[in-house]
């Protein structure tokens, strides 16, 4: 079954659109041709939030708000979602109580950033279960940035807005809007456009594999949180575009084995979270600084792998665990050692026709340990300096294992084989044992001066998270050993 | 009437002034009803104009082929320095061409602009042009500079005392170099305007700029037509910080040269990359200071060089390098003072206004200067900038003016250390940092003096526009402009203020240069200090016709009316003010005034280096506490307390919302945010993605802000004081805690650290110490 147009809800009524080019964004869309101008462009690269407008899609029977920022998101991406914006929260001149807050407390001044919060903290409301934590807020307001208040006012707004559950009349009328969903549902392969120039979002890995053998110029579409940015920045018009954003099933499954944890390529940033985290705890605050949660809620795990950049945080971190991928191309699989996959700068070892399906990584065995650092300007939404990934393996206080692996030193997510050898032997109880593999590291990479970084801190960094990791994993415990989690200590009352 | 008798007064007997009352549009901001130029909704063919931007840092322009641009899809016009009817350029010291002609001299010049009939096809036939550009070497960094003795301007400098004699007998001299960053203003909102043409040739702009006077000056200019054939519009904008100033005028002309041209209506709103490359920035400075000094702390002599980085033209450097040195003690006496400042040249975007307007540079260098003091002798840094502090006895800057009031500042410090717990915490965190091996933590208290006026002289003016209708309603127009500050709601309610009238009696309406020509820009935190004279003349005024009307309407003497809750009280009837309005008009009394407000008390002779620049000073102290990692240098602000000095605060509720913006703008200044020029003069941090500034969970959980509640000893607009500014230099005591952390590692050395300290700088003091 074939549908040549996308839809969706806005407004409350659903659209049916087929006259959109394929690279349109989202916002366009709602500035220029719905005239809603409550949604803003503060950069168009995903990185201010002014644009952030909810998503609201029917998951396992119940409704599932994310925050996205629609500067970077393709207009085809909306297919089967309801678009809430701004505009949709006050009902008559009542405000919502998340907008009431934010007057309340002066959460705007200029007023620019304001209609992007509040939908950030709209979506944090939706999906909270109970009383709401500054953390919380912290975490949903990553990806906003406010150049005049100072953040304070506004925190203070949700704190005393966004405790779930949620209330209002969105909350109300669940159930008619997850009716007016499923009413959209169907397992059509979506193709708006012609061969030459289209948008096409098959509904099975099938129809995917075929379509895209026969379309191998196509660019594959996941979650657009890198493509996104070659079209509003690059200025590039992409003419053939396959979203993978309908499949279901195996590409967007979670298995968790005992010994293995398998993840869908298709799974959001935000939904591979909870069952990364189960890998290791060190993935928690990895996820948590990764983007922000509009960028988690588009950007896929496939997508950030399959990009091939040398500064992902994802792929260290799995290289360093033994993941393996899994790619298909027509009706052939295909497994690779994930590390395999990235061959050069910009260059990786996927065929044409061919696409990232799944993502088998291995659980660390209880003898092992794991950590897992990013370091980068800004705690928040940025990208990393530098990002390493620690395994090691222990017999009694000695490493016997050693499986390293950096973003941000090289061309591609890549391993320390020299630190990894001299690791080897190491006594936890003997500092002086350390200092060979310290040194080895770097002498592995020979990273480059950027914005972000020069190369001698990098470099500094490569050894002083190995410092770190022998330190943490030989008994300090990891309060006094890290910034991100630390809390000035009660002062004796 | 002397001014402000009513300041007199207790808060508690004002019915609108000095309540916490919210913003006027904030309930538009959060429905995202607030309209910004962009969703000025568009009449039928408008067209959209991009900038083309120059590839090469700075050359001659060999060949510029815009033929291609030309051919592209929906281009209706592009525009170069021969489509210019007037002047091509937007300065008043001639040197930023609207569009450059012959040379460039930085990277991302505006070299042409294309019209065309969607932004989309602007901003991609714009990337089609085909320039050659003969390179020359540019000059870069200060050091470049330096080297050629390149200059926008002569040096200049101020001197008290003998400070080489001071330096030569002092018991202890030090001397070191500061590099203190740039900081690009990210307003959220970018530069934007929309440009309409009217029937005979004149233009409206619509435009998100800080100087609407400025940008019709320059329209005209740049048009050739007299400033009365175009009028400059602007309701609000989505921030500005300094940033649109006069950086809003290339891109207000820019449109109108567009409209002039097309005959259409034409918007420009920069992409957020091109806003970065094209638009001034906060200046960076080099400070190479020598302080000499006794056992305890006391400042002898103190001789600095501000050598700032004023970019490829003059702009605001002028100020904004003179700001730096008339903050360059703070708030210390230095008996003996050398200030001296370079203006330096390079091949970079004209560096410009913001939120500080150089006093920052200034200040941070002398309080870095103090913290080296305290490292040098031992003594709680603290302890080092009270024993400095100006004094009743002490008390004359290094440009003459007296400081009238040290006392203020003085009490307000000594409140802050208690409230914050200053010495039991320092306890604490010593202790702490003898065990901990990896973090540790850092505590500052720094004050801020800010002197308010602006420099240049004439500025220091306002006028404002009242009107009265006849159903008691009133319209309120002010020269000021509207970026968030919330200048709009505090004007409104001294106008409420004077007419005894509810607040949303008041209509605001968007400042507009037909209404009250020849303002000065809405900056030097000076909005409300003189807008809100103005309005409140304005309404005096009026008010006053209303009285000598009633007066003899209702047989009363002028002593028995009173103007409150929306009634005139005469003696003991009531008389609601929309009925009073009424009469007034079926009377022929006028009810509207254009006011007007100029500073008294202000002089600065510049060749003399002497006199009153400053109507007076607000004062402001913070206390941060910080904690580092000496690993990798990430960092974390963990507490901050601030006491401010906002006067009698006209809004504490947007007051507050000042300090803790300006706070973390400034905390963002001097830690994460980092402008990195490449080799080339790229400026490599182009956008958000590279550029960070701080976000929600930057901001330290424990922050108490509080407001130093006393009247200003100035006859100010009910004795407020200015707040935009000051505020931002309180995150100095981020950076001061951040030295004295890396301090701990050794306390025998002393730190080197430049601003901003990103992890990186941080991770590179803590080696240096850590090096035996
Ligand atoms: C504001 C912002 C912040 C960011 N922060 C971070 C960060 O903290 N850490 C980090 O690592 N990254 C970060 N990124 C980068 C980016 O979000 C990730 O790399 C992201 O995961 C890409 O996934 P996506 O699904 O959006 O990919 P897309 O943009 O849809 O695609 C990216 C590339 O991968 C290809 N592709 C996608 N899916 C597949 C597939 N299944 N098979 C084959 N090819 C495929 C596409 O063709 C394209 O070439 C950030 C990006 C933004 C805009
Ligand atoms: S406009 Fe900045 S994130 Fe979309
Ligand atoms: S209120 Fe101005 S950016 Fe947030």
């Amino acid at each position: 079954m074939k549908r040549d147009h996308i839809s969706f809800i806005f407004r409350g009524a659903r659209v049916d659109l087929a006259g959109f080019s394929p690279h349109a964004t989202l916002l366009e869309w709602l500035r220029l041709n719905a005239r809603a101008t409550g949604t803003k462009e503060g950069c168009g690269e995903g990185d201010c939030g002014a644009c952030t407008v909810v998503l609201a899609r029917a998951s396992d029977g119940a409704l599932d708000l994310r925050p996205v920022n629609a500067c970077i998101l393709l207009m085809g991406q909306v297919d089967g979602a309801e678009i809430l914006t701004v505009e949709d929260l006050a009902e008559g001149n009542t405000l919502h109580p998340i907008q009431q807050a934010m007057v309340d407390h002066h959460g705007s001044q200029c007023g620019f950033c304001t209609p992007g919060i509040v939908m950030s903290l709209f979506a944090l409301q939706q999906s909270a279960q109970g009383p709401v934590t500054r953390p919380q807020v912290e975490r949903a307001l990553a990806g906003n940035l406010c150049r005049c208040t100072g953040y304070r006012p506004i925190v203070d707004a949700a704190m005393e807005s966004c405790s779930g559950p949620a209330q209002d009349r969105f909350a109300a009328a669940t159930a008619l809007r997850l009716a007016a969903l499923a009413e959209m549902t169907d397992s059509a392969d979506v193709f708006v456009g012609t061969s030459t120039q289209f948008f096409a979002a098959p509904a099975s890995e099938d129809a995917l594999a075929a379509l895209y053998l026969e379309h191998p110029d196509a660019l594959i579409l996941s979650g657009a949180t890198d493509v996104g940015l070659w079209i509003t920045k690059a200025l590039q018009t992409p003419p053939k575009i396959i979203w993978l954003g309908r499949l279901r099933g195996a590409f967007t499954a979670i298995e968790a084995g005992d010994k293995a944890l398998s993840l869908g390529a298709g799974l959001t940033l935000a939904d591979a979270s909870a069952p990364l985290i189960t890998l290791h705890p060190d993935f928690a605050e990895i996820m948590r600084r990764f983007g922000s949660a509009q960028v988690r809620a588009s950007g896929t795990i496939g997508g950030s792998l399959a990009n091939g950049s040398p500064i992902g945080d994802i792929a260290p971190c799995l290289i360093a665990l033994g993941a393996e991928i899994e790619l298909r191309r027509g009706s052939d699989l295909r497994r690779l050692p994930l590390e395999a996959y990235f061959i050069a700068y910009k260059q990786q070892d996927r065929r044409s026709g061919e696409y990232l399906r799944r993502i088998i990584i291995p659980r660390p065995a209880p003898d092992r340990a794991f950590r897992a650092f990013k370091v980068s300007k800004r705690f928040d939404e940025d990208i990393s300096a530098v990002l390493g990934a620690f395994h090691i393996g222990l017999a009694g206080r000695h490493v016997i294992f050693a499986r390293i692996a950096f973003g941000g030193m090289a061309a591609t997510p890549s391993r320390a084989p020299q630190a990894e050898m001299a690791a080897i032997g190491i006594d936890l109880d003997a500092p002086a044992t350390w200092a060979e593999a310290l040194t080895a590291i770097t002498l592995d990479y020979a990273p480059i001066d950027d914005a972000r970084a020069s190369a001698g801190y990098r470099t500094l960094i490569s050894r002083n998270l190995f410092l770190k990791t022998l330190m943490e994993i030989s008994g300090i415990p990891a309060e006094i050993t890290r910034i991100s989690g630390f809390e000035v200590p009660h002062a004796a009352e | 009437m002397p001014p402000n008798d009513s300041s007199l007064l207790g808060a508690e007997s004002l019915a609108v002034v000095s309540h916490p009352v919210r913003h006027d549009s904030a309930a538009l901001h959060v429905r995202g009803a607030a309209a910004y130029i962009d969703d000025i909704r568009e009449p039928q063919g408008a067209l959209h104009v991009a900038p083309g931007l120059s590839p090469a840092t700075r050359g001659r322009i060999k060949t510029l082929n815009l033929d291609p641009v030309r051919a592209a899809p929906g281009v209706v016009a592009v525009l170069t320095p021969a489509d210019v009817p007037g002047h091509n350029n937007t300065s008043h010291f001639d040197d930023d061409p609207l569009i450059a002609d012959g040379a460039v001299v930085f990277r991302g010049q505006v070299t042409f602009a294309v019209v065309a009939r969607t932004r989309d096809e602007a901003r991609r036939a714009a990337r089609l042009a085909q320039v050659e550009i003969e390179e020359e070497t540019p000059i870069l960094t200060i050091e470049d500079a330096l080297a050629a003795n390149a200059t926008v301007l002569p040096d200049y400098d101020f001197k008290i005392g003998d400070p080489h004699a001071a330096l030569a007998a002092a018991q202890h001299r030090l001397e070191g170099k500061l590099r203190i960053g740039g900081q690009e203003h990210f307003y959220l909102e970018g530069q934007a305007a929309f440009a309409i043409p009217g029937e005979s040739g004149e233009m409206l702009v619509h435009s998100s700029t800080q100087d609407p006077t400025e940008l019709q000056n320059v329209v005209a200019g740049v048009l050739g037509m007299p400033n009365a054939f175009v009028t400059v519009e602007t309701r609000r904008m989505g921030g500005a910080f300094g940033g649109k100033e006069t950086q809003a005028a290339q891109t207000g002309a820019l449109a109108a040269l567009a409209a002039y041209v097309t005959k259409q209506p034409c918007k420009l709103r920069l992409d957020r990359d091109d806003d970065f490359a094209i638009t001034g920035k906060r200046h960076d400075f080099r400070a190479d200071w020598t302080v000499g000094f006794d056992d305890e702390g006391r400042i002898a002599a103190y001789d600095v060089a501000l050598n700032a980085r004023c970019g490829c033209s003059v702009d605001m450097s002028p100020g904004v390098v003179d700001r730096a040195m008339f903050h360059a003690a703070n708030a210390y006496h230095l008996p003996a003072t050398n200030i001296m400042s370079r203006r330096l040249f390079t091949n970079t975007v004209s560096n410009t206004a913001f939120r500080g307007f150089g006093g920052p540079q200034g200040m941070l260098a002398i309080e870095r200067v103090m913290d080296a003091v305290a490292h040098a002798t031992g003594r709680d840094p603290l302890d080092v900038r009270k024993a400095n502090l100006y004094t009743a006895g002490a008390n004359v800057t290094p440009y003459g003016q007296t400081v009238e009031d040290p006392d203020v500042l003085a009490s307000l410090i000594d409140k802050l250390e208690a409230s914050s717990d200053y010495r039991a915490r320092r306890a604490q965190i010593a202790a702490w940092n003898e065990t901990s091996p990896i973090i540790k933590r850092g505590l500052a208290l720094t004050p801020v003096q800010f002197g308010i006026s602006f420099t240049l002289q004439h500025l220091n003016q306002a006028g404002a526009l009242v009107h009265v209708y006849q159903d008691g309603s009133v319209h309120l127009n002010h020269g000021g402009t509207e970026m968030g500050q919330g200048l709009f709601t505090k004007v409104a309610q001294v106008v409420a203020e004077e007419f005894g009238i509810p607040l949303d009696w008041v209509r605001i309406t968007a400042t507009n240069t037909a209404k009250v020509p020849n303002a000065s820009p809405t900056a030097a935190s000076a909005g409300s200090d003189l807008n809100g004279m103005a309005a409140q003349a304005a309404a005096r005024e009026i008010k006053g016709r209303m009285i000598a009307f009633a007066t003899e309407r209702y047989d009363a003497t002028p002593d028995q009316i009173r103007f409150r809750d929306g009634l005139v009280v005469i003696g003991n009837q009531t008389v609601p003010f929309p009925e009073l309005a009424k009469l007034c008009r079926q009377n022929r009394v006028q009810l509207s005034h254009a006011g007007f407000y100029k500073t008294p008390d202000i002089h600065w002779d510049r060749a003399a280096r002497t006199g009153r620049p400053f109507l007076y000073y607000a004062y402001g102290a913070a206390c941060a506490e910080v904690a580092i990692d000496v690993l990798t240098g990430e960092n974390k602000v963990t507490r901050v307390d601030i006491l401010h000095d906002a006067g009698r605060s006209l809004n504490p509720a947007l007051d507050i919302g000042q300090i803790e913006g300006g706070f973390v703008q400034g905390m963002g200044w001097l830690t994460t945010e980092e402008l990195v020029f490449d080799a080339k003069g790229r400026l490599a941090t182009h956008a958000p993605s590279t550029y960070k500034i701080p976000v929600a969970s930057d901001v330290p959980a424990d922050f108490r802000v509080a407001l130093l509640d006393e009247p200003n000893r100035a006859a100010t607009i009910y004795r407020s004081k200015a707040v935009g500014e000051p505020p931002l230099m309180l995150a100095i005591a981020v950076y001061s805690a951040l030295l004295d952390a890396l301090h701990s590692i050794d306390p025998g050395k002393q730190v080197q650290l430049d601003a901003p300290a990103t992890p990186e700088r941080i991770l590179k003091a803590a080696e240096a110490l850590k090096v035996v």
